[in-house]
């Protein structure tokens, strides 16, 4: 196990450096930044402040290490639009994130895993065919347009609730939804599986033959297993869902990083979208670790790396 | 596989009944026919690519003509529609349904393009990682890891927004991002591929590695491929939509279905129509093909269904 921590543990500081790498030189592959921050009509002069306020001038291995160097200590440098440090910034609107990945994910394992239950023990029943034909829909559906849809329906028709800003709980009902439904199938198809396989093991044969009731030997001895693997994937999905709520916080208005990444993008701010790409990525590598050392200290078998 | 079944059933029965029983072909087809999805999603597919591909035919009028005074008017079946315009105009006066059949083959065309990109990408690293296996593999799965943890609309949005959109950066944006399932599963169907007796024999007469990978590994993995081409060009399709929709893809005035979209979001409240239409579009297509990349899994490779 230890030899296993050590390996992973590597890997994901190794992923976490090439990331940073990426999203450095993503920057500079238009040419020269000093100019794009100028912005158009400035004169060579300008250019050339700029160049020296931001360091640019120096050689590129030397303006990364400078730049990972005060990311690792929590300085991501001044935001150009805004005219504040980044850090700031992102602190104040990662909350509203936070919140809508959070609550998309219990979204879809509140839908999700009741449904692979009950598809599992009851298959090529109706209702199995039903959540099936229902992840088959989720997945081919696009979130940006079912986010409208839902806006027209709930927020529109029947103005049941809020359709743009992130004030109160209701504001997120309609985002949580559309960015939730695309993990649900995931969701729901793992835990059919997985509850299956373990439905027709011999250990649930023998506590039926011990004469244990059938909802002690779904909740108790059953679910408990089926569900380690569903846990990492919800894990790893949160991961994507941060990267993934840059249109939904788009279109709802949500003051979190996602719609900050679009407005930075808008505004050539780079400082700003280097931040945001560099710390969605760097919770999708904590996550992926996390789901990993979870799934190996309960499986020993996947252990072998 | 067909073909062991029929083995299987020839040399348990008399040989009188064996002849009796279906060609390996033929067997395909009974297969193929008695899986709905599979029918139905081949069939749609069918359809729109052939809408796309004769869309000058098909297509009323000139899905770029623009008429100021003909603006936002409704689609046939709403009161003040006509059949001059069967799914209305646009806020330009654009006849809807052309826009809608010119947009398919965007969708076809950047789906297409930016699986095929991510394929090789995806299938060259995948069959390495296999075949090679120990320092190979490792380096393989670190870069499957990191290519993992980039946020492909972010980046993709970034990247755009630093080079220029146009419809080709976009192809070349996305094939670069999406070949992380062809590399796992190519990965994973070669490391299976490789440790049997055909590979074994290949490697034992002499053959050179590149011809074992090419000649005996990618024809015996193939069918994971088609089924994943399917679901990656469903999955390029959805984010050239999401990248239009944001204003940070295709650019006006090709009409692509995720910026008709984006051109309609201002008259959300007024005329939901003009963007419930080329979503259910987008929604049909992609279901389609997942229909047929879930079919063909399941009529080739039983064993993988989940």
């Amino acid at each position: 196990m230890l030899v296993f921590l050590i390996k992973r543990l590597g890997l994901a500081l190794l992923v976490a450096f090439t990331v940073s790498v990426i999203t450095f030189s993503l920057l500079r592959i238009s040419g020269d930044p000093a100019v794009a921050i100028a912005g158009e009509g400035a004169t060579a002069s300008e250019v050339e402040y700029i160049r020296q306020q931001y360091n640019l001038d120096r050689p590129l291995p030397v303006q990364y290490l400078e730049w990972a160097g005060n990311a690792l200590s929590g300085d991501f440098g001044r935001s150009i639009y805004l005219n504040a440090p980044v850090a700031d910034i992102i602190g104040e609107r990662l909350g509203a994130t936070l919140t809508l990945g959070a609550s998309a994910i219990a979204f879809a394992i509140l839908l999700g895993l009741p449904l692979g239950v009950i598809a599992a023990i009851r298959p090529n029943s109706w209702i199995d065919r039903s959540a099936l034909t229902l992840a088959v829909f989720g997945q081919a559906l696009p979130s940006f347009w079912f986010a409208l849809m839902l806006i027209v329906v709930f927020g529109v028709n029947l103005r049941w609730l809020p359709i743009s800003g992130s004030e109160s709980w209701q504001n997120f009902v309609l985002p949580a939804i559309a960015l939730g439904y695309f993990v649900m199938p995931g969701i729901m198809r793992l835990t059919r599986t997985g509850m299956l396989e373990v439905l027709s093991s011999d250990y649930i044969r023998t506590a039926r033959a011990k004469g244990l009731r059938v909802p002690k030997i779904i909740f108790k001895h059953a679910l408990r297993n089926a569900v380690i693997p569903v846990v990492s994937l919800a894990a790893v999905q949160f991961g994507f869902m941060l990267g993934g709520s840059v249109v939904i916080e788009t279109i709802f208005a949500i003051n979190g990083i996602g719609y900050l990444a679009w407005q930075s993008i808008q505004r050539s701010d780079f400082a700003m979208m280097q931040a945001i790409v560099l710390i969605l990525a760097s919770f999708y590598v904590l996550l992926s670790l996390a789901a990993d050392i979870l799934n190996a200290a309960l499986d020993p078998k996947i252990r072998v790396y | 596989m067909p073909g062991d079944f029929r083995q299987d059933a020839a040399s348990t029965q008399s040989s009188a009944l064996s002849t009796v029983l279906p060609s390996r072909n033929r067997l395909l087809f009974l297969k193929v026919r008695g899986h709905i999805g599979l029918v139905v999603g081949g069939i749609t597919v069918a359809i729109i690519v052939l809408a796309a591909l004769l869309a000058p035919w098909l297509a009323p009028q000139d899905p770029y003509a623009q008429d100021l005074a003909q603006r936002v008017v409704p689609p046939v079946l709403q009161e003040d529609g006509s059949w001059a315009h069967p799914l209305g105009t646009d806020q330009f006066g654009r006849d809807y349904l052309s826009r809608l059949i010119y947009g398919a083959r965007i969708s076809l065309l950047i789906g297409l393009s930016a699986m095929a990109i991510s394929a090789v990408i995806g299938t060259t690293l995948g069959l390495l990682a296999g075949y090679f296996g120990r320092k190979v593999d490792m380096v393989v799965t670190f870069l499957i890891t990191t290519r993992l943890s980039l946020p492909v609309i972010l980046v993709a949005l970034a990247v755009v927004s630093l080079v220029g959109s146009s419809l080709w950066i976009v192809v070349t944006v996305l094939g670069l991002l999406i070949w992380d399932r062809f590399a796992v599963v190519v990965r994973s169907a070669t490391q299976q591929a490789r440790s049997q007796d055909y590979v074994a024999a290949a490697e034992a007469l002499g053959c050179s590695k590149l011809r074992v990978l090419l000649s005996e590994i990618v024809p015996n993995i193939a069918n994971h491929l088609i089924v994943v081409a399917t679901l990656e060009m469903a999955h390029a399709i959805l984010l050239e939509a999401a990248l239009s929709f944001l204003g940070l893809g295709v650019q006006p005035p090709l009409p692509s279905w995720g910026l008709m979209i984006s051109e309609a979001k201002g008259m959300l409240y007024f005329e939901p129509w003009l963007i419930a239409i080329p979503g259910t579009a987008l929604f049909l297509l992609v279901l389609a093909i997942n229909l047929l990349g879930d079919g063909l899994r399941d009529v080739t490779a039983p064993e993988n269904r989940s």
